[in-house]
């Protein structure tokens, strides 16, 4: 049974102010409606004007999808009743988008794959109800315009996409490629909405409204295809409907009939033209985008695929990959952020940003000067996103290798001094009857003692050094 | 001067005013001191503004009106708003909220409307100029019917910041007073590109009148004296535009074909508008507060039922409909193909003549509850709503009367030629006129 997914992702465009009006978009940490006018008010004789900005941020999301841009588009009315919705209708568009007929391009399933666009529009988000006295029954709600007149844009695939896994694929490729134009923040509050729909092939669609967040995404996903399958399974019929995500529960339920009746009487907007902007696509320079920055992590860094994936995958740690690697070996670079670093923090649930670049190069420095065993890097790794995460600074990696006498034992050029030769001295006096092993053939008595000789050292000796060294103490030569 | 007042005390007699300010401040500048009364649906900082609707009672806007921005800048002093029908849904000012205005040349009859309040206070004496807005005919009609001028502008060619909506693509701010040059004036003064406003055009209005009509092509609908229009008030009409051709213009008689469904395009497309225009209005933001006992979409619905007058849940009822998936294309995309069949019908007209000239309203005022069945009413909108559907200027002008009542002459002109509309009402209003 073939998996059948279409996407509508609601992003928000990342302009300082809103999109009908002078508003300021940086309502955090602002009380509740302070952020307002009469224009995103809706106060009686208001009037929107269209924020160019936004619309050029739209391009440039439209051109790096590879969309058409008509001559003209229009905005137009959809009309609901709402108490968030200030004017009774929300200001988008409808029969003539900005943008239509794109793609993009994602690691599939089955390899590289082409999902293509149907639209690109544009619309105002309406403001935001507080619902006082718990979320079931609440005693009151309040609502908050701070957000009302956000621009966001909506970008709808066709069916393209087979697995909720690369639902998900679809949505970071996307988000990466946002980003990397600069009209995109997914770290602010509420950036992020996907309605998703879903069918087996041959019986009806359904649609799953209002995920806020990437993993839900797939979350909700994988449950509604479960759902379906089982429900086919046992003989009923899937019934094309509306449901709703309840992401603390991880499940889909079905929203009541009624909503799904709505009649949002769209009409061409009066108050605006219709956008004439066709032209302005040709000036629009687009920055690297994943793909393109892919390939030269690897052309220029000797990157492998995987981590040049990785690496370009986000923007943030792309170019916090960069800085790392102007200054140590890139190669070496890459698994120490793709792998370590990027597992170290998903743990913590850190965002990169967290970690100041040069301090992460020094560690790295560190490794590949030999100062440090690979795995006290990642045990001082630890420590600093500890302190990080603690107290929003950390100590110098060199510093906190010296503080916990981390600093590698080499094989000392002169014998005298030599910790590591005399660490296996001692372990050789202490066990003679691995030792007597050993001499009667029996070579795993050998990383017995290696293990040894690791405790004495606290880890600061290769595991390869320990080896050669006790093969020559132990062969005799002394 | 800063900081001078007038007073302010009319004798309303006829209810013209809503509410009136006593002590309005005024400073400098082309109309410094002049009193200028404003229709309720203009947004006024600091003065209620209710648009003659219970829902808005109350509602006192943060914010001035682009148009009354112009005015205090340019000296005038904002003495009161002035009555209307809820929302300028009507045609003779019986559908305020608060009780009808009643006619200064006959008490027993209507003023005309939606702009009855502002009409009344011009044909009173009590302003010498006022501020009306125009949706179908709500400036020309109690123009008409009040014996004074009123002139709607070109779309775009004034500003609607702070004109509470209620059709947007047709309606326009427009100046009336008791003569062509003071309507010229306020004109002057209100007209203008302002960013707020993104239908608003780069077209400031600066303009002596001229009584030279030599020359001037003066077209006349056949359909503007067809059925409906009283002989009498269609007699004193053509007896104008002879006296216009006395003073050299040339009259010539034209067809406007898509008449026949200009006012039923109006209607669907004004109503439309206006039932997404008043959604607006559901008890969390004006009025007095819901009963927050009752879920909320049943507090809404109480409170817009109490909220609004018969006419406007007639025209919010309508116009939803008229919106709904399945008669769109029946209704109002149909309207919008007839709108556009007016605008060609005009652009045709006025390659062969300069203006168009008619009766503005096909009888003198009604008495007060003579158009009590809806459609009735709505039929007295013929001949006015046409320059609306096409964005075009229309102005009327007194030309005599029909039993003592005034008749008004309405002169429709190009896109953008608001003072050819203009010259040719003052040539008559100066050649002898009434």
């Amino acid at each position: 049974m073939n998996v059948i997914v279409g996407l509508e992702i609601h992003c928000q465009l990342d302009t300082k102010t809103k999109l009908f009006c002078g508003c300021s978009t940086d309502y955090r940490d602002d009380e509740p409606n302070t952020h307002v006018c009469p224009v995103c008010l809706g106060l009686p004789g208001s009037l929107p004007v269209i924020n160019r900005k936004a619309v050029e941020y739209a391009l440039r999301v439209a051109k790096a999808l590879h969309c058409t841009v008509p001559e003209e588009s229009v905005f137009a009315r959809k009309n609901y009743f709402y108490p968030d919705l200030d004017k009774g209708f929300q200001i988008t568009q409808y029969d003539r988008p900005l943008a239509v007929s794109g793609y993009l391009d994602i690691e599939g399933d089955e390899g590289e794959k082409r999902v293509r666009i149907t639209r690109v529009h544009m619309e105002e988000d309406p403001g935001r109800l507080v619902h006082k006295g718990g979320m079931d029954r609440p005693r009151y709600s309040l609502v908050d315009y701070n957000r009302a007149g956000i621009p966001l844009i909506e970008i709808v695939t066709e069916p393209d996409l087979r697995s909720p896994k690369e639902a998900r694929r679809f949505l970071n490729k996307l988000r990466a490629t946002l980003e990397y134009l600069g009209v995109f923040d997914s770290e602010k509050e509420g950036s992020l909405r996907v309605d998703a729909n879903v069918s087996l092939e041959g019986s009806e669609r359904v649609e799953i409204k209002n995920i806020t967040s990437y993993k839900g995404v797939e979350k909700a996903l994988t449950f509604e295809v479960t759902r379906q399958k089982n429900a086919l399974r046992r003989g009923q019929k899937i019934v094309r409907e509306t449901r709703h995500f309840v992401e603390a529960r991880g499940v889909t339920t079905s929203a009541r009939s009624k909503e799904m009746e709505q009649d949002y009487r769209y009409f061409p907007e009066p108050d605006l033209p219709p956008v004439r902007v066709a032209g302005w696509v040709d000036g629009i320079v687009l920055p690297e985008l994943p793909d393109a920055r892919r390939q030269r992590f690897m052309a220029q860094y000797g990157c492998s695929l995987i981590h040049a994936r990785t690496l370009t995958g986000d923007l943030r740690l792309a170019d916090f990959y960069e800085k790392v690697a102007a200054g140590t070996d890139p190669v070496l670079a890459a698994t120490w952020v793709a792998d370590t670093l990027l597992g170290e923090l998903n743990y913590r649930d850190m965002p990169v940003a967290a970690v100041p670049s040069d301090t992460f190069a020094e560690l790295v420095a560190l490794v590949q000067e030999k100062s440090v065993t690979d795995r006290n890097a990642v045990e001082v790794l630890r420590i600093l996103l500890d302190q990080i995460k603690e107290k929003g600074s950390c100590e110098g990696p060199r510093a906190c290798v010296e503080r916990l006498g981390l600093r590698i034992i080499g094989t000392g050029a002169r014998e005298g001094d030599d910790p590591l030769a005399s660490a296996a001295r001692e372990a050789i006096a202490e066990n003679p009857r691995a030792v007597e092993d050993y001499r009667a053939g029996r070579k795993e008595a050998l990383n017995f003692l290696v293990g040894q000789v690791m405790k004495k050292t606290r880890g600061c000796a290769k595991p390869s050094d320990v080896n050669a060294v006790l093969i020559r103490l132990l062969s005799g030569e002394e | 001067m800063a900081g001078r007042t007038l007073s302010f005390h009319p004798d309303d007699r006829f209810h013209a005013f809503l509410r009136t300010v006593p002590d309005p401040a005024f400073g400098e500048g082309r109309l410094s001191g002049m009193p200028v009364a404003v229709k309720d649906n203009i947004s006024t900082a600091g003065i209620e503004t209710t648009c003659a609707s219970r829902i808005l009672t109350g509602y006192v806007p943060p914010f001035d009106a682009t148009v009354v921005s112009l005015l205090k800048k340019e000296g005038a002093a904002i003495v009161g708003k002035t009555n209307m029908d809820e929302f300028g849904m009507g045609s003779t000012t019986e559908n305020s909220a608060f009780g009808p205005t009643k006619n200064p040349r006959d008490e027993t009859r209507v003023p005309g409307g939606s702009s009855g309040g502002s009409a009344a206070a011009v044909a009173a004496g009590l302003v010498p100029l006022a501020l009306g807005t125009d949706t179908g005919g709500s400036i020309r009609c109690p123009a008409a019917f009040c014996g004074i001028v009123g002139l709607k502008p070109t779309y775009g060619r004034v500003s609607r910041y702070g004109l509470v909506a209620y059709a947007n693509s047709l309606e326009q701010i427009g100046p009336m007073a008791a003569d062509v040059p003071h309507v010229n004036l306020l004109m002057s003064v209100i007209a203008g590109y302002d960013p707020k406003d993104s239908m608003s055009l780069d077209a400031p209005y600066f303009h002596t009148p001229s009584m030279d009509v030599r020359g001037t092509r003066i077209g006349v609908p056949e359909e503007f004296f067809g059925e409906g229009v009283d002989p009498r008030v269609a007699s004193v009409v053509w007896d104008a535009i002879s006296l216009l051709e006395r003073k050299g213009a040339e009259i010539v008689t034209c067809r406007m074909p898509s008449m026949a469904y200009a006012l039923a395009a109006y209607y669907v497309t004004c109503m439309s508008e206006a039932s997404s225009n008043l959604a607006r209005y559901d008890g969390i933001r004006y009025g007095p507060p819901v009963d927050v006992k009752k879920p909320w979409h049943e507090a809404f619905q109480e409170r817009r039922r109490e909220g609004f007058g018969i006419e406007v849940r007639r025209r919010i009822m309508l116009g939803t409909f008229a919106l709904s998936s399945g008669y769109y294309g029946k209704y109002y995309a149909k309207a919008q193909a007839a709108r556009q069949n007016v605008r060609k019908d005009f652009q045709r007209l006025f390659t062969e003549v300069d203006v168009l000239a008619g009766p503005t309203m096909p009888t003198v005022a009604f008495r007060f509850g003579e158009k009590s069945d809806p459609l009735s009413m709505y039929l007295s909108d013929i001949l006015t709503v046409p320059a609306n559907l096409a964005g075009i200027p229309a102005i009327s002008v007194p030309c005599g009367k029909v039993e003592g009542l005034p008749v008004g002459l309405q002169i429709m002109g190009r896109w953008m030629e608001d003072e050819r509309v203009i010259d040719v009402a003052y040539a008559y209003e100066q050649g002898g006129g009434p």
